[in-house]
């Protein structure tokens, strides 16, 4: 069928069943944006900047699991949605971004808004593609959906000069595609599984460790089948919260800089290391040399490059998590759960000794109790999206997650300003589901423009800003680590949030006290109105428990046990 | 497989042939803070492949994070870490025509080669051979004041 490059990005979206594409037009894409106007096999949501819109695409795909889209015009808009790509990256989130770019012709002359947008995303992509000649866009838009959701996803981005996209040409969109040189591993290799299960076996402090991989994915319910049949206790990462759900008698909590006592002891103290799709970052692991000393260390990885890069691995499995377990469990049958008994009796007493706590107060709120607070109104209703600090860690220590894709937060990158955004893509793609953003004073100023994207659509997102006056995760560095230098991280001077969301066409909260906060959510809940609840709460709360940055896991700072209710 | 920390390694990278496949690989080794000693490539005839020799160092566990890394690029098809290889490397050098043509030229057939251009002002020889044996070229022809010196980084080949 003959039609323009333009056209054959829309057939391709459609192809795709993309059902939500988010993104802002500009002159190199303009061509696109028309066919766009003509369509109507998916929506368009204009967020209000490019960033917004990649984080938007990305929270889509977070929340699905589905080839999260964004489209983006040369120039200044491929460079804003540059943070978008790199977030994106770094969680390994399918994403397909679309940029236009200057005609062939002008490429390499400077022109207006033209800048090398395959050179500045190289390392924040899996992949990208300059698309040379109209023959070829078909096959290049179906790789760049097929190379996003397949291995270790990832964000790819095709960037389409302008006059490509005016040609008309032949379309065919491929059925398949075969790249010789990409052939991502998914089996884990037969051996190297029953190996480990016979560590599995003998082991008598196992530990399972599980990542966003898990997550990504699709294999949180293998995961707890396989804690459940052998009773082997689990540690979760960030991006891993919801996996194991927060009533799982064998999940200990989040481990690494702001991971539980029990946790991180855990992690110590264990003989066998089980990690399922983590990858151990810095800030889950502090000082490498003391990380899991004493353990053996099984590692499935669809990324044959995460496995020995940190840390020296005895069972390297590369593999797809679900088809690594499909494998591993009917090995474990005649496993003797006994065995595991003393260790599970171990770490259920470091747990009594030091829960995940905090000490609430009845003049204040306490950022702990909002995120509980909410848990204990909505729970596994929500979607649970974050923004980047204090109120992240919170959220991830104190929410009861119950399932994998309910937390969205930016791990990999801490993207402040990921949130609002992320939060409007998984509403989108769950209308009927409620979604929250915990986000800070600081963070939420990020992308505050999103507020009129979500007015304009009645994207109904509730974004409870935990309020403490301050840039609060660095605040809590210079308390420590700075002699109390509070250098440009005091935020007295603030908007006034109610006003700034209701002259966006939201609503407005100001919430001081624990029945205002239970009144405003409940409220915020039945409106198909975006809403800012401005909730003022302790200036000085700090997270805890800390491994300071480079330290050993087991060198946590504690919470002190002072007067007032325990928690 | 054991190597010391540091040592001298030879890569092959057998890639997909397209514009900016070079810059991927270059552009890994930057922004990941390996080194690059040498680089060439060029087309494997008949194929729509190309062939990216690197020499490079580092230790055993950089070596295989290069590996992998380079791997996982898209266009890249296969990585070869050299263990058993042949290996060779070019260079071109220009002398005054009024230094001692015949020491000049026995020089370049001990190192595998000879006068290749002779001009009013200057000849240019051509030597290929092992990197190692190119160096000690290079520090023997500096006697016969050499203007100018250009080497071609290595290739190699499994045996
Ligand atoms: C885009 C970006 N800039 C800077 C930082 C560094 N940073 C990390 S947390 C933080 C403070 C966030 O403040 P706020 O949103 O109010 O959250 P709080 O820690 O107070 O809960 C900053 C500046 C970042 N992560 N992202
Ligand atoms: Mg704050």
């Amino acid at each position: 069928m003959q039609m323009s490059g333009a056209q054959m990005v829309c057939e391709a979206i459609i192809a795709e069943g993309v059902k939500t594409v988010f993104g802002y037009p500009g002159g190199a894409i303009m061509h696109v944006y028309d066919e766009i106007y003509k369509q109507n096999g998916f929506e368009h949501i204009l967020n209000r900047h490019e960033q917004a819109a990649v984080h938007a695409a990305d929270g889509y795909a977070r929340a699905t699991g589905e080839v999260g889209v964004a489209m983006v015009t040369s120039g200044p808009g491929f460079t804003n949605a540059v943070t978008g790509l790199a977030t994106a990256y770094m969680d390994s989130i399918p994403m397909v971004v679309i940029s236009g770019q200057v005609p062939l012709s002008l490429i390499g002359t400077d022109g207006f808004q033209e800048i090398d947008a395959v050179g500045i995303s190289r390392p924040c992509t899996k992949h990208n593609f300059l698309v040379r000649t109209l023959e070829e866009l078909p096959r290049v838009l179906k790789e760049a959906f097929y190379i996003a959701r397949s291995g270790r996803p990832g964000p790819v981005l095709v960037d389409i000069p302008k006059d490509i996209t005016v040609d008309i040409g032949d379309f065919a969109y491929p059925d398949s595609v075969d790249i010789p040189s990409y052939k991502p591993t998914y089996k884990g290799n037969k051996r190297q599984i029953e190996k480990a299960v016979e560590a599995i076996k003998s082991a008598k402090k196992p530990l399972l460790y599980l990542g966003g991989g898990v997550v990504l994915s699709n294999a949180a319910d293998l995961v707890r089948e396989l804690a459940e049949k052998t009773q082997i206790p689990a540690v979760e990462t960030l991006m891993a919260r919801g996996v194991m759900g927060a009533k799982n008698p064998l999940l200990l909590g989040m481990l690494g800089m702001h991971g539980n006592y029990a946790s991180n002891m855990a992690m110590s103290e264990t003989d066998l290391v089980i990690s399922l799709g983590a990858r151990f970052d810095d800030r889950v692991t502090g000082k490498l040399s003391e990380f899991a000393k004493y353990a053996d260390i099984i590692h499935v990885d669809i990324d044959a490059a995460n496995i020995g890069k940190l840390v020296d691995v005895d069972y390297p499995i590369v593999g797809d998590v679900t088809q690594v377990l499909e494998k591993m469990i009917p090995l474990l049958d005649d496993v003797d759960t006994d065995r595991y008994n003393a260790w599970r009796e171990i770490l259920k007493r470091y747990d009594v000794l030091h829960p995940q706590s905090y000490v609430d107060s009845d003049e204040v709120i306490k950022p702990q109790w909002a995120i509980e607070r909410i848990g204990t109104l909505i729970g596994e209703d929500a979607i649970i999206t974050s923004d980047v600090g204090q109120h992240q860690m919170w959220a991830a220590q104190h929410y009861p997650f119950d399932r994998p894709r309910q937390w969205i937060n930016s791990g990999g990158l801490g993207t402040m300003g990921f949130g609002f955004p992320a939060a409007i893509g998984a509403k989108r793609a769950y209308p009927e589901k409620t979604v929250i953003n915990i986000t800070g004073d600081g963070s939420i100023l990020m992308n505050m423009q999103e507020l009129v994207t979500a007015a304009e659509y009645k994207i109904p997102v509730i974004n409870v800003i935990l309020n403490n006056h301050f840039l609060g995760m660095v605040r809590q560095w210079q308390t420590f680590f700075y002699e109390k230098r509070y250098s440009e991280t005091d935020l007295s001077f603030q908007p006034n949030f109610k006003a700034l969301a209701e002259a966006c066409g939201g609503i407005g909260y100001d919430v001081t006290t624990k029945a205002e906060f239970d009144a405003a959510l409940e409220d915020a809940i039945k409106q198909d109105k975006v809403c800012f609840m401005n909730v003022q709460t302790n200036r000085f709360e700090d997270v805890l428990p800390m491994v300071p940055s480079g330290g050993a896991l087991f060198n946590m700072m504690l919470p002190q046990k002072t007067e007032g209710e325990e928690k | 497989m054991a190597h010391s920390t540091n040592e001298r390694r030879v890569i092959s990278v057998v890639v997909m042939n397209e514009s900016s496949v070079l810059a991927r690989v270059t552009a890994l080794f930057a922004g990941r803070g390996y080194n690059i000693e040498s680089l060439t490539v060029a087309p494997i005839p008949n194929s729509e492949m190309s062939h990216i020799t690197i020499a490079t160092n580092g230790s055993t566990k950089v070596m295989e994070q290069i590996t992998k890394q380079l791997h996982k690029l898209i266009p890249v098809y296969k990585v070869i870490e050299h263990e058993e290889m042949v290996e060779k490397e070019m260079v071109l050098v220009k002398f005054p025509i009024a230094e001692n043509l015949s020491d000049i030229a026995a020089l370049c057939s001990t190192y595998n080669g000879g006068i290749v251009n002779v001009g009013k002002e200057m000849v240019i020889a051509q030597v290929a051979d092992e990197p190692k044996r190119i160096k000690h070229f290079i520090e023997a022809a500096e006697r016969y004041n050499p203007t100018e010196i250009v080497r071609g980084g290595v290739v190699a080949i499994e045996r």
